[in-house]
C-alpha cells in the first residue's frame, strides 16, 4: 500500500502529459482537466484515509535505503496538505474551465496548471531536503508561466517582481542547502534531525537556519520580504491568483514548519524571532489591506496578514499553539482561494476591481452576496465559522507561554481583518455604484447563459461548503490538527519510520 | 585551493548582490546568474574538495580502500545548474518581452496600478 504515496504526483503528471497531446484543443482540455481533478480528489482522499487509519507511511525511491536514496513520507501533515491541494485544485480547475479566455487555454494553460499541482504534491510528500528544492523549482517555473501567460503589460510588470524575488529566494535556499550538506553530509530530513542536534558548531547551524528562514520567508511573504506579493498577485487572471493565494505561499509556510520542527528545533532566540516577525507581518499586512482600493490588492494584503498567524503558532511552539497553527493553515488555504474566486466573480459582474467604482452587488444579486458573506465572515472569525476556532488555540498557546505580545497581536489582527472586510462589504456590496460606461468587448455576468453562470458560481459554493464544514465540524478538524501537532513535537516516530530503526 | 575558492565565492556573491540592487533589468538577471554560480561553487567547496579516485568500491572489498571524492555535491550542482539554466532562459525571454511592451529597462518605471482588469 505504500506505493499509494506516489499516486497524487504521478496522476497529476499523467494528466499534464495527456493534456499536452491535446495541445490547442480547448474543449477536450477542459474536460480532461476537470475529470482528472475529480479523480485526484478521490485518490488523495484514499491516501488521507489510509494514513489516518493505518498511520504514517514512507517509501524509498528506487529502493535505496533511507539516508542514501530519496525518501517520500506521507505523515498526517503531508497528506492533509495534499488533500487540501486536491480540493482547491478541483475548484480552480472548474473555475478556470469557465472563466479563462480560450486564447490562454490554447497556449497551454491547463498542462502548466497540472504540472504546478504536481510540484505542490511533490513538495508536500518528499522527505529529502534537496528533493524539496527541486519540487519548489517546478512550482516556481510553472507559476512564472501561469503568471505571464497572456502577455499583458501589467502581467509582465508583475512577473518581473515575482520572478526576481522568488529566484533570489531559491538561491538563498540553495545556499542553505550547501551549508547543510557541508555540516552534516546528508540531505534526508529524518537523518538530518539527529545529526543536526549532535553538532558542536552551533554558530554555523544558526546561520544555516537563518538562511532557510530568509529563503522560505521571501516565498511565504513574511514581514520585511512581503512587498512583492501585493505587487504581482492582482495581475494575472483570477483563477491563477486563486491558486497562488491558496497554495503557493502556503507551501513555503509548510516548508518552514517542516524544517523548523524536524531539522532545526527552534531555541529561545528563534522563538523570539518568529513571534516578532509574525507580529510585524500581521501589522503590515493588516494596515496595508485598509488603504488599498483594488479588491484583489486588499485580499493580497490579507494573505500577508494571516501568514503571520501561522508563524506566530510556530514561534510559540507548544502543542496547543501548533494545533492552532495547523487548523489555521487548513482554514486559510480554502478561504483565501475562495476570496480570490469571489473577487473574480465581482469583476465579472461589474467589469472592474476598483472599490471606488464598485457597488450594488447586494442589491443586484442578493443570493450571491449571501454566498460571499459566508467566506467573508469566516475570514474574520465570527464564532461558529472556521476562522474562530484556530484563534482560540493560538491565544491559548500564547497564554500558556505567558507571551502576551502574541495574544495581543492575534486579537489586533482579527480586529484589522474585521475592518478590512467591513470596508469591502459596505463599499462593494452595499454602496450604490456610480454609473460608468460599460467596457467594450467584455462579457458581463448577466449576459452569460444560465448554465455557465451556475458553473462559475459552483467552485465558490463548493469551497464555501468546505469552509462551513471546517467551522461546524471543528471538532474533527481539531482532531486532525492535534494529531499533526503531536507528530511535529515528537519527531521520533517520523525518524523511526524513515530510517527503519 | 579552498582559500582561493572561498574568495571566489565571496566575490561572486558580492558582485551578484551589487548587480541585483541596480535598477536595470539586464543587470538584475546578470546578478542572479552570478549568485547562482556562487551557490554552485559553495556546494562544491562545502562538499569537501578531495583529490582521489572515483567512489566505486572494488569487487573484492567491502569498504573504500583509498581516499575518494564525494559524488553527491557534484550531482547536486549538476541538478542546480540545469534548473538555473532553464530559469535563466525564461528570464531572458521575459525581460525581452517586458522591454518590447513597456519600452524601458528601468525597474522603477514599472508601475501598473490603474489598468483594466482581466478575468
Amino acid at each position: 500500500m505504500t506505493q499509494l504515496i506516489f499516486l497524487p504526483i504521478l496522476l497529476q503528471a499523467c494528466i499534464a502529459v495527456l493534456l499536452l497531446f491535446f495541445f490547442g484543443k480547448v474543449k477536450i482540455q477542459k474536460v480532461i482537466s476537470i475529470a482528472g481533478s475529480t479523480v485526484n480528489l478521490v485518490v488523495t482522499g484514499l491516501l488521507f484515509y489510509t494514513v489516518w487509519v493505518d498511520g504514517s507511511m514512507a517509501i524509498q525511491a528506487g529502493n535505496w535505503q533511507a539516508p542514501f536514496g530519496i525518501t517520500f513520507v506521507a505523515d498526517t501533515m503531508a497528506v492533509t496538505m495534499v488533500l487540501l491541494t486536491a480540493i482547491v485544485g478541483f475548484a480552480i480547475s472548474v473555475f478556470s474551465a469557465f472563466t479563462i479566455a480560450d486564447g490562454r487555454i490554447r497556449f497551454g494553460y491547463f498542462p502548466v496548471f497540472h504540472f504546478l499541482m504536481m510540484g505542490l504534491c511533490g513538495s508536500f510528500l518528499t522527505g529529502d531536503v534537496f528533493n524539496l528544492y527541486v519540487w519548489f523549482e517546478i512550482t516556481i517555473i510553472t507559476s512564472f508561466v501561469l503568471l505571464t501567460l497572456g502577455n499583458e503589460k501589467k502581467q509582465l510588470e508583475g512577473a518581473i517582481k515575482y520572478f526576481a524575488l522568488n529566484m533570489l529566494a531559491s538561491l538563498i535556499f540553495l545556499t542553505a542547502l550547501g551549508i547543510l550538506y557541508g555540516l552534516t553530509g546528508t540531505l534526508n530530513m529524518a537523518d538530518l534531525s539527529g545529526k543536526m542536534a549532535a553538532l558542536e558548531n552551533r554558530g554555523l547551524v544558526n546561520v544555516c537556519a537563518l538562511f532557510f528562514f530568509i529563503g522560505f520567508g521571501i516565498k511565504a511573504a513574511l514581514f520585511p520580504m512581503h512587498f512583492w506579493l501585493p505587487d504581482s498577485y492582482h495581475t494575472p487572471p483570477t483563477a491563477v491568483t486563486a491558486i497562488f493565494a491558496g497554495l503557493l505561499t502556503k507551501v513555503a509556510v509548510y516548508a518552514l514548519i517542516r524544517i523548523f520542527t524536524l531539522v532545526f528545533i527552534p531555541d529561545v532566540f528563534f522563538n523570539k524571532v518568529f513571534v516578532v516577525i509574525a507580529a510585524f507581518t500581521i501589522l503590515s499586512g493588516g494596515i496595508g489591506s485598509l488603504v488599498q482600493n483594488n479588491i484583489r490588492k486588499v485580499f493580497s494584503y490579507l494573505i500577508i496578514c494571516h501568514i503571520g498567524y501561522m508563524i506566530m503558532g510556530l514561534g510559540l511552539f507548544t502543542k496547543v499553539a501548533l494545533a492552532g497553527m495547523m487548523f489555521y493553515l487548513i482554514h486559510d488555504i480554502i478561504i483565501k482561494t475562495n476570496l480570490f474566486l469571489m473577487s473574480g466573480i465581482i469583476i465579472k459582474i461589474k467589469g472592474t476591481s476598483d472599490i471606488r467604482k464598485l457597488g450594488d452587488i447586494y442589491n443586484d444579486y442578493p443570493k450571491i452576496a449571501l454566498l460571499f458573506a459566508i467566506s467573508l465572515f469566516s475570514v474574520i472569525g465570527i464564532p461558529p465559522l472556521s476562522g474562530f476556532w484556530p484563534k482560540i488555540s493560538l491565544i491559548w498557546g500564547g497564554i500558556e507561554k505567558s507571551n502576551y505580545l502574541s495574544v495581543g497581536m492575534i486579537l489586533f489582527g482579527s480586529f484589522i481583518t474585521l475592518m478590512a472586510v467591513a470596508r469591502i462589504w459596505s463599499k462593494v456590496f452595499w454602496k450604490s455604484a456610480k454609473v460608468t460606461k460599460p467596457r467594450e468587448a467584455f462579457l458581463y455576468f448577466d449576459k452569460l447563459p444560465k448554465t455557465r453562470r451556475f458553473w462559475i458560481l459552483f467552485p465558490v459554493g463548493f469551497l464555501s461548503v468546505v469552509t462551513l464544514y471546517i467551522g461546524f465540524g471543528a471538532e474533527s478538524i481539531n482532531l486532525v490538527a492535534s494529531r499533526i501537532a503531536d507528530e511535529l513535537i515528537n519527531v521520533d516516530s517520523y525518524i523511526e519510520l524513515v530510517l527503519g530503526k | 585551493m579552498e582559500l582561493l575558492l572561498a574568495i571566489t565565492i565571496g566575490l561572486l556573491y558580492a558582485a551578484g548582490i551589487y548587480m541585483v540592487l541596480r535598477r536595470s533589468l539586464v543587470k538584475l538577471i546578470i546578478g542572479i546568474m552570478l549568485i547562482g554560480n556562487g551557490v554552485n561553487f559553495l556546494i562544491f567547496l562545502l562538499g569537501r574538495i578531495t583529490k582521489g579516485s572515483t567512489p566505486i568500491i572494488p569487487a573484492n572489498s567491502d569498504t573504500f580502500l583509498e581516499a575518494y571524492s564525494d559524488p553527491v555535491p557534484q550531482a547536486l550542482i549538476l541538478t542546480a545548474i540545469v534548473i538555473s539554466f532553464g530559469l535563466q532562459a525564461f528570464a531572458i525571454v521575459l525581460i525581452k518581452r517586458v522591454y518590447k511592451v513597456v519600452n524601458t529597462d528601468d525597474i522603477d518605471e514599472l508601475s501598473h496600478n490603474e489598468y483594466e482588469d482581466t478575468l
